[in-house]
């Protein structure tokens, strides 16, 4: 069969940069299933994206469908013949609807009934005719944000301005948004021109000729090789962010790197914010000596050739110069202010309407750091500095620095407490308490910041949960998923022996004693106890830990979530140890006849066996230590005192008759199984355990 | 090329693409989008073209006439075109071209930016362009303008003067700037920016621009009532430009300062409302006067 390559390109107004790693996969995917449910055969499929444009290219596709041979069922034989051995109305109606007539009828037996069938052919229709359907392809792309422009009604990304569709040499008849398909594509906005094309052969290649590499990552290897030269000859190291290498090739079409220079006078400016202004504000590499200290200078990536890249660079040499001027007057101006007169600012400045102003929660925040040192007996020094610490958490959020640099909160916080002569611990604790301020970011390394941090994270969480501000779908506007899970894993990593439970309570009475929430605090704690569970779940999860687990341990509650923790990786473990299982089978049949009433006390006096009396010497035996053992959160070790219960347990069934006629007898044989569960469910709710070993 | 040159330039560039000329509005405004030329006539279905240069005041970035790039005035020029047309970027890059700005030269590019004025319910997708990594213009395709939704959608272009100038004229301080032959923005603005940066943050009378706040925009109100669009939007633009001035005086709290917002907000809903109603009643006269110059 004769195959064809295809080419469509979608030519649009600049795409934000950001979408584009997107559009490439959605591309991808949506064209494939379209093609699939064209039943085109084909080799394979290129894509391809650029700020301007949208591009697949589908390789060797056949130029037809394959035929269909199909045979289509009718009604029985029973129906479709009359008495006389006349086909029916029905028969004639069936064989019209086909397309054929009552001659093409033949009969055929399913499941013990003859039915009639015809037999039908259904032609491939011609490629060519059925890629007028890529517009849905285009059309069903999803994008961030879109927009109406002129006056169509269309919603897209950006507007289209033209679009290449080629069937071999044919133009395919497509028209999307008032723009018609044709030949002809546009090259690089300044260098290139518009060309015809006579296939979507050489694509890529004809694209080049007009300064434009379509493909992504040719883009970000050209990127990544001309930086790697520009290192090699100026001796600099460039530590390459990727997010910014992702994002500054989907702004170019060509790229060329160049560098550039500023005075090093504005070393002085703390590096955050110069790379800041680098990076974030200018999509500039900043660059450093072979020992890693930040240099003068910065690399930057041109849309276009090296022409004139001496004017390129010194125009983005004075934008920088006047950026950094502006650093610099800020950091200056902030160093003329005091923490004291920072901090008092902040009672202006509105944290959340029904929760006050900045002021409000850090007086919050620095209460519930001193409760939570006394809770977990932390020293004295670090209490103190913990305490100083959220006092001034947030004093950095009425400098120029961060009003200017948003995302230094914190960072400047830390700089500037140091130069306003702060203790070292207290210092770090303010950048600190911010973390981690994102998936996968560091937690807190000194104490001071982790307590400040847990302190500042509860005081959102609680505070928004109990003005109704419970996040839902996408909604979580002040992150409060994320800090919950900071505040379990901070504790979590600290080990700090205090229940999740207590912290909420102690948070949550600061808001009552205020008079702050709008809800019950039924309501509250329930609605924060689920949030915590679910956060908790995620984080066992991401640790491999599976749901019925996972359920086993947060039965009751998180509790001291660290050792928690320690429980699911332990019950993890067991349920595939086959050592385990006598053990299991034994705790299990307690848990199943436990709960059943028994009597409060059991009374040794109504034992009949010396299984009974062995199995409650046992349980009586044990239960001070291993109290003593949880207390010490030694999770392996209580679940093993617990397995040291299955031999008694498993004689006292083979020779009990639990569910006794005499019902002092069972209550008092249900009262000792409910003794022990009791144990176990301290443990973990272990019925929940999908046990994985084999039986 | 003096600023002047380059007024003249971009008035030439765009009148020869069928734009009113008009002349700055004379009311204090912090942007050119806020004239009437712009918020107004971007509503309803009527075609506008239009340019002209604002002066636009920002009472909080008022300097005292000591920072090279901060103005308490700065000049902004604004194309609007509705609706949008199909090569606007390339009339726009010609607009380049004729500052003497040759792309092959220079790194020019479209960089996201979305734009938003939750004061005056507007908002708007397109671009800062980015000239050698200097953002030198703002380019909308306005969305939703006072509430309402735009349609036709309106493309908006906003110069920054001075900042295209500083590249042009390769000065680093504005006030070095040539305004005209052997004349400075120095010698035609450091005095006022003084001025009013001392007035702004020191010497402003509070009691007297909280009542007038109040009570331009009871006048707003009571204008707006009677059907009176554009005397009513002069009295918002002058709550928009008091609220500015106390804003940068720090005399409104950011609880307070929500709430001011909300309020010039609703009035510019309102008068957007009442001004596509006037012109419907009006039977929208520009879609008319189109139509006809398409017939000839």
């Amino acid at each position: 069969m004769t195959t064809t390559n295809i080419l469509f390109e979608i030519g649009l107004e600049e795409m934000p940069a950001r979408f584009l790693d997107d559009a490439q996969k959605q591309l991808h995917e949506k064209t494939t299933a379209w093609l699939d449910e064209l039943r085109v055969p084909y080799q394979g499929i290129e894509v391809y994206v650029t700020p301007r444009r949208l591009a697949v290219i589908i390789k060797d596709a056949a130029e037809k469908q394959p035929d269909i041979e199909e045979e289509a069922k009718g009604p029985a034989k029973s129906i479709a013949l009359d008495e006389n051995g006349e086909w029916t109305k029905a028969a004639v109606g069936f064989s019209r609807g086909q397309g054929k007539t009552v001659k093409d009828i033949y009969t055929k037996e399913v499941n013990g009934t003859e039915y009639i069938f015809v037999s039908k052919f259904i032609e491939g229709r011609k490629t060519l005719d059925l890629l007028q359907g890529f517009k849905d392809v285009v059309l069903k792309m999803n994008f961030p944000k879109s927009m109406r422009w002129s006056d169509l009604n269309l919603r897209y990304v950006r507007p289209i301005r033209w679009i290449t569709a080629l069937f071999g040499s044919e133009i395919v008849p497509l028209e999307i948004a008032g723009v018609a398909a044709s030949n002809k594509t546009y090259g690089h906005r300044f260098l290139g021109e518009s060309i015809e094309l006579s296939s979507a052969d050489k694509y890529r290649n004809k694209l080049k000729e007009q300064y434009v590499i379509v493909d992504p990552s040719e883009r970000e290897e050209k990127i990544r090789s001309q930086i790697e030269q520009l290192q090699q000859k100026k001796n600099w190291k460039v530590p390459v962010d990727s997010n910014l290498l992702d994002e500054v090739k989907h702004l170019v079409e060509y790229p060329t790197v160049f560098s550039g220079s500023f005075d090093e006078e504005f070393l002085e400016i703390p590096e955050e914010a110069l790379i800041t202004s680098m990076k974030e504000h200018q999509r500039y590499f900043p660059v450093r000596d072979s020992k890693g200290s930040l240099l003068p200078n910065f690399v930057a990536v041109r849309n276009g050739n090296s022409d004139f890249i001496e004017t390129v660079a010194r125009g983005n040499e004075k934008v920088l110069r006047a950026r950094l001027s502006d650093a610099r007057f800020f950091f200056e101006e902030d160093k003329k202010q005091s923490i004291a007169r920072n901090v008092k600012k902040l009672e202006k400045m509105v944290f959340q309407e029904k929760l006050g102003t900045i002021a409000d929660k850090v007086g919050r925040v620095t209460q519930l750091t001193g409760q939570i040192s006394d809770l977990i007996n932390m020293d004295a020094v670090v209490r103190k500095q913990a305490v100083r610490a959220a006092e001034i958490s947030k004093f950095d959020l009425v400098t120029n620095m961060v009003n200017e640099f948003t995302e230094l909160q914190g960072i400047m916080g830390e700089k500037y407490a140091r130069l306003f002569g702060e203790n070292e611990q207290t210092a770090k604790a303010i950048n600190e308490h911010y973390m981690p301020r994102h998936a996968g970011d560091a937690l807190p390394a000194s104490t001071e910041g982790a307590l400040v941090s847990v302190a500042d994270k509860l005081d959102t969480i609680i505070g928004c949960i109990s003005v109704g501000i419970i996040p839902s779908g996408s909604q979580d506007p002040y992150g409060l998923r994320r800090q919950a899970i900071g505040v379990l894993q901070i504790l979590k990593s600290q080990k700090w022996q205090v229940k999740l439970e207590e912290l909420l309570e102690k948070t949550y009475q600061q808001f009552e004693a205020k008079g702050i929430p709008t809800r019950s605090k039924q309501e509250i704690m329930e609605d924060l106890s689920e949030f915590f569970t679910h956060r908790a779940g995620y984080i066992m999860k991401e640790a491999g830990i599976d749901q019925d687990v996972i359920e086993a341990v947060l039965h009751a509650g998180i509790g001291i979530f660290h050792f928690t923790f320690d429980k699911a990786l332990v019950l993890a473990d067991k349920r595939q140890d086959e050592s385990f299982k006598p053990a299991q089978e034994g705790l299990g049949r307690v848990l199943n006849l436990a709960g059943k009433a028994g009597t409060e006390e059991v009374k040794k006096e109504l034992f009949e066996n010396a299984t009974e009396t062995e199995l409650n010497a046992a349980v009586e035996r044990m239960l001070p230590g291993y109290q003593q053992t949880l207390e010490q959160q030694k999770a392996n070790k209580a679940i093993e005192m617990l397995a040291e219960l299955a031999d008694p347990i498993h004689a006292f069934f083979d020779h009990t008759m639990v569910m006794a006629k005499d019902e002092n007898l069972r209550s008092n044989r249900l009262a000792l199984l409910n003794k022990i569960a009791a144990m176990v469910y301290q443990y973990a709710d272990l019925s929940k355990v999908q046990w994985k070993q084999q039986f | 090329m003096n600023i002047q040159q380059m007024i003249l330039t971009l008035q030439k560039h765009w009148s020869d693409q069928n734009c009113i000329l008009m002349q700055a509005y004379d009311v204090e405004k912090g942007a050119g989008t806020m004239s009437p030329m712009t918020l107004l006539r971007s509503l309803g279905p009527e075609p506008w073209n239009v340019a002209y240069v604002e002066p636009s005041r920002r009472p909080a970035d008022g300097r005292y006439g000591q920072n090279p790039n901060r103005l308490y005035q700065h000049h902004q020029f604004q194309v609007i075109m509705k609706p949008s047309p199909d090569n606007i970027q390339e009339l726009y890059l010609d607009s380049l071209r004729a500052l003497g700005i040759d792309p092959l030269q220079h790194d020019i590019r479209f960089v996201e930016d979305n734009w938003e004025n939750p004061t005056l319910g507007a908002a708007g997708l397109g671009w800062e362009v980015w000239l050698d990594g200097m953002e030198i213009t703002q380019f909308t395709y306005f969305q939703q303008i006072g509430g309402l939704e735009a349609k036709p959608v309106s493309v908006e272009l906003t110069y920054g003067i001075e900042r295209l100038a500083s590249y042009i004229q390769d000065k680093e301080n504005v006030f070095d700037l040539e305004w005209t032959d052997g004349v400075t923005v120095s010698d035609i603005f450091l005095q006022p920016e003084y001025e009013h940066s001392k007035y702004t943050f020191e010497e402003s009378d509070t009691d007297m621009l909280f009542d007038l706040f109040a009570t331009y925009e009871k006048e707003a109100k009571r204008t707006m009532e009677q059907g009176l669009v554009f005397p009513a939007y002069d009295y918002v633009l002058k709550c928009s430009h008091t609220f500015n001035l106390l804003d940068a005086k720090g005399v409104i709290s950011v609880t307070e300062r929500t709430g001011y917002i909300s309020r010039v907000r609703n009035l510019a809903r309102e008068i957007a409302k009442i001004y596509v109603e006037e012109r419907e009643r009006l039977g929208f006269p520009m879609l008319k006067e189109a139509a006809n110059n398409d017939n000839n």
